[in-house]
Order: structure tokens, then C-alpha cells, then sequence
């Protein structure tokens, strides 16, 4: 199971835009690259992401070989209200990862 | 006949020495490259991803340093100026690179939720190269940013 | 200030059998002050640092017990936040039963054979850079402090020999760049001091954490020199010459480096 940090702040006033950054363990392996043997090694990205806020996507980004390995992404939303920020990665090979923050506003 | 390489009989300077290590270490790392996207297919894409709109120049900034201490890794930021309210507001921002193997580097959606189009990752660039940055926004029209970066390449490699 | 530099490097030269080809105190410079704002943001917000992925895995591992012992790290050293502190700071350290110098990957080998009964932890392997992460997180902003004895002076002179020895291909000793021409450039990167206060580093050239041994590596690869093995006598002897050479200096690890 992949590690996953997220930083999501606990609490924020209501109507306030807050910044939320997501950092992911994968090798991010490009399928461009040789390996030992000669042979390419295959490729093996995370290629989509997305953030749901309470069940509604808020944020959604298609991801390529030219991301860095252990993928950061940061963006921003609007605390709305308290409840739960849903994050999931696929990728290559049937990787799926899940991870949940909650916040609370007031 | 004279050689057409003397050897020198001039002691080489280190700075001399320090170059001819980089173009060793240079040397390693164009082998292992592959194929490249140009700038043609970069444009392409972008065509592809605009259904041939017009794109503009302004509103995208696009934060890359200038000079990439490492291409493996390199923090980019993209912000738009956008109010972000629901009839005014970035649906889309799309990265594009001329000279990696592929010309997409990363699509992201958003939307008035976002409260501010700015975001940011890390991705990687195989040589120096331009990096597009494309706002598509809710009344369809397209806008860009770009940027110039001089990947430099480590001095100090591994064995491949 | 570049002429004075030269003389310095000049005089440095006409030093350098005496082993005083080194940088004066007021003019180290980490390798987190040479980066830029980007590379050092990475590093500063916990969040964004990939090295917390094996920090987070160190802590995990700390209190898994192991061997056919069936301890763990924390039955005898508790917790590391108090047991672990400065640590990494003082290793290279000499094993009293060895009356050598081992770095912390040695360190955490030695006790699992002799109270873990475990197998040792390959160099490089996950377990061993998440364990020298977690001990090393510890000592974040701690003073690098190597004992000064006799004993280690003579292996730090062992290390400091390394160091100026001018080797491979291309004739170059690790002096040759890092105390002469730090600052400079080298294919276009920063030469930096090389003080090893970030390690294990998240190097962004690797994608991946790693130890100073294989940083090191890289440098003789650099230098169309054969590496040294990993875990052998001359890389342990050199690990204590550049931590003597980083005294004071804080710890930053986990670093990122470019």
C-alpha cells in the first residue's frame, strides 16, 4: 500500500478559500527509460486523480510520464462545510489509492 | 602529413579538466534518451485539447525557475486571473512541453468551487526547453502562459 | 572576492600536506543554503518532503519486533524522539569492540545481529534507509558532534588522506572540487561543499531516498573512479572526515538535494 501525506487544514471559516496538498509514494516510471538489460522498462504512472469535497469532485487532474516520481499536487477550494475531502489516485498495473481528511467549518 | 589531432603539450587547466568532465557525464545521458515530442507535436496536442480555438497570450502565469537544479524534479505553479465565480471561471488548465518523449505533461479541472485558480506539482523535463501552460475558461475561450528553462544535468550520475 | 578566493585556494594548496586544504568555519555553507526556493520548500514543509514516506515507514519498523529474539528497536531504546536524539549527529562513532568507526547503517546492523539475532539490512535496502531516516529525523537541528579523541583523529586522518588523494580517470580528488571550487559550476549544477547534514537525502536526481555512501558513490563514478564498497573501511573512514568537517553544523535530515 502506497503512503500517501495529505495536508488539509483541520478547521477553516466558512466561505474561506483553503490550500490543500497531496503527496503520493510512487515510482512515477516514464516507459521511456532502459534498463540494465537493454530492455525498456515498462511504463508504470499514476494517471488520474481525483478530490471530492462531502461526495462532490472538486478538483480532478490527468496525470502523464512527465510527472515527478511520488506525485505533489496542490490546489484550492472553498470551505463550504464540515464533512469529509476524499482524495483517490489510479494508475498503471490497477493501482488505486484512497485517502480521507476531514474538516470542520464554522 | 600532420595529424590531425596533437596531442597537447599544454598542461590543461582545471577549469579545462572540470569541462571535459561534464561533457563525459553529458555524453551518459544522451544515450539514454529516446524519442522526443517537438515543437510540432507539441502544437498538435495543444490543437487537439483546444478543438483548434484560438488560444490568447496573457492571464497564465506560469512559475518555473529559470534555471532547473535537477530535471527529475521540478516544482512548477500555474495561476490564472480568474474571479473563479460561477459564470466566470477556469474549467481547465492543460501543460504542454516541446522536447520531453511526450508533449502533455498535465491536464487539471477545476472549477468556481476552487475559490482561486492557482495549483501546482512536480514534473519533469528532459531538456531545456518551453513550457506551455493553457487556461480553458468557462466562456470558452483559451489563454497562455509560458515559459523558458535551462535544465542543467547533474554532475555526479550513477553507472546506467 | 574571487581573487581572494584564489589566493585562498592558492594557500590552501601550499597547505595541503599539512591537511589544512579546508574550508575556514564563516564560510560553510550547507547544501540546503546552496539550493533554491523551490528544492528548499520541498524540504521544509513535512508534507512535501518525499523523505517522510521512509521516515513514516522508520517509525512503523522501530517498534516491529525482530529476530529470533523477538525485539524491537524501542524494547531497549524506547522511544526515538528522546533515545534517537543527536544520534546521527555523532555517528561515524568508533565501536568500542571493533576499535573502528561505523556510520549508523553499521550501528543498526550491530544490534540486530547481537540483540535482535536478526539477518542485517542490506545497504540501500527500504528497511535500512527507512530506519537511518527515522534515527535521523531525530537529530534535525542538532550540532554535527564527532568525538575528538585520538582514537577517531586517526581514522578522521584516514578519511582526510581519501579526501585529497587524487584518483580515476580524470585525476581528481573530492578536494579538488569541493573545497577549491565550491560555488562554481560543474555541467551546469553547483558545486557544494559537501557537508553530509541531510542524510539520508531525497535526491531529486535519484527520484528516491538515499545514503551518503551512495551519494558518495556517485561522485567516484563522477570522477571515472572505482567506487569503494559499500559498508567498506575507506567510505567509513571518509563518512567521519566529512562529518568532523561539518562540526557544529546542523542537521537537516531528512534533506533534499537536487
Amino acid at each position: 500500500m502506497a503512503r500517501a501525506l495529505i495536508n488539509v487544514p483541520a478547521k477553516a471559516a466558512r466561505g474561506e478559500i483553503i490550500e490543500i496538498k497531496t503527496l503520493i509514494q510512487h515510482p512515477m516510471e516514464t516507459g521511456f527509460r532502459v534498463g540494465y538489460n537493454g530492455a525498456m522498462i515498462p511504463r508504470d504512472i499514476i494517471s488520474n486523480f481525483v478530490c471530492a469535497y462531502n461526495g462532490v469532485e472538486i478538483f480532478r487532474a490527468e496525470l502523464s510520464s512527465a510527472i515527478a516520481s511520488n506525485p505533489f499536487l496542490t490546489f484550492t477550494t472553498v470551505a463550504a462545510e464540515s464533512g469529509e475531502i476524499t482524495f483517490k489516485w489510479t494508475g498503471d498495473n490497477g493501482f488505486e489509492a484512497i485517502e480521507t481528511a476531514g474538516i470542520t467549518v464554522a | 602529413m600532420k595529424p590531425l589531432i596533437q596531442p597537447s603539450r599544454i598542461q590543461p587547466s582545471r577549469r579545462r579538466f572540470m569541462a571535459g568532465a561534464a561533457g563525459a557525464a553529458a555524453l551518459q545521458i544522451v544515450t539514454s534518451r529516446g524519442a522526443s515530442a517537438t515543437p510540432e507535436a507539441m502544437r498538435a496536442e495543444i490543437t487537439r485539447v483546444t478543438g483548434g480555438a484560438p488560444v490568447r497570450s496573457g492571464k497564465v502565469a506560469l512559475d518555473i525557475p529559470q534555471l532547473v537544479e535537477n530535471g527529475n524534479t521540478v516544482s512548477m505553479a500555474v495561476s490564472v486571473e480568474s474571479p473563479m465565480t460561477p459564470a466566470d471561471h477556469v474549467k481547465a488548465i492543460h501543460v504542454f512541453n516541446e522536447k520531453n518523449p511526450q508533449p502533455q505533461v498535465i491536464s487539471m479541472y477545476l472549477g468556481p468551487r476552487a475559490g482561486r485558480a492557482a495549483v501546482s506539482t512536480r514534473i519533469k523535463l528532459a531538456d531545456t526547453q518551453k513550457i506551455i501552460a493553457i487556461a480553458q475558461m468557462s466562456d470558452g475561450s483559451f489563454w497562455s502562459g509560458s515559459a523558458d528553462v535551462i535544465v542543467t544535468i547533474a554532475a555526479c550520475l550513477e553507472d546506467l | 572576492m574571487r581573487a581572494l578566493r584564489a589566493l585562498a585556494a592558492g594557500l590552501a594548496l601550499g597547505l595541503a600536506a599539512a591537511g589544512a586544504a579546508e574550508i575556514a568555519p564563516g564560510e560553510r555553507r550547507s547544501g540546503y543554503d546552496d539550493m533554491g526556493p523551490q528544492t528548499r520548500a520541498m524540504q521544509d514543509d513535512d508534507s512535501a518532503n518525499p523523505g517522510m514516506f521512509w521516515v513514516l515507514d522508520g517509525q512503523a519498523l522501530w517498534s516491529r519486533k525482530e529476530g529470533a529474539a523477538q525485539k524491537s528497536c524501542a524494547d531497549c531504546h524506547g522511544g526515538a524522539e528522546a533515545g534517537m536524539k543527536g544520534v546521527s549527529a555523532r555517528h561515524p562513532a568508533i565501536d568500542a569492540a571493533r576499535a573502528k568507526p561505523v556510520d549508523i547503517e553499521e550501528r543498526i546492523n550491530i544490534c540486530r545481529a547481537g540483540r535482535q539475532q536478526a539477518a542485517p539490512l542490506a545497504r540501500e535496502s527500504k528497511e535500512l534507509l527507512a530506519l537511518t531516516a527515522y534515527i535521523a529525523r531525530q537529530s534535525r537541528g542538532q550540532p554535527v558532534s564527532i568525538a575528538l579523541d585520538a582514537q577517531t583523529r586517526s581514522f578522521i586522518a584516514q578519511g582526510a588522506a581519501i579526501w585529497n588523494r587524487r584518483q580515476g580517470q580524470l585525476n581528481l580528488s573530492c578536494a579538488n572540487c569541493h573545497d577549491d571550487n565550491w560555488g562554481r559550476k560543474l555541467a551546469g549544477a553547483g558545486v557544494p561543499q559537501a557537508h553530509p547534514t541531510g542524510y539520508p537525502v531525497y535526491r531529486l536526481e535519484w527520484q528516491t531516498l538515499g545514503s551518503l555512501q551512495r551519494r558518495l558513490r556517485n561522485c567516484m563514478t563522477g570522477m571515472r573512479a572505482e567506487a569503494y564498497e559499500y559498508g567498506s573501511e575507506e567510505f567509513a573512514a571518509l563518512e567521519l572526515y566529512l562529518m568532523a568537517r561539518a562540526q557544529g553544523m546542523a542537521m537537516d535530515a531528512p534533506g533534499v538535494r537536487p
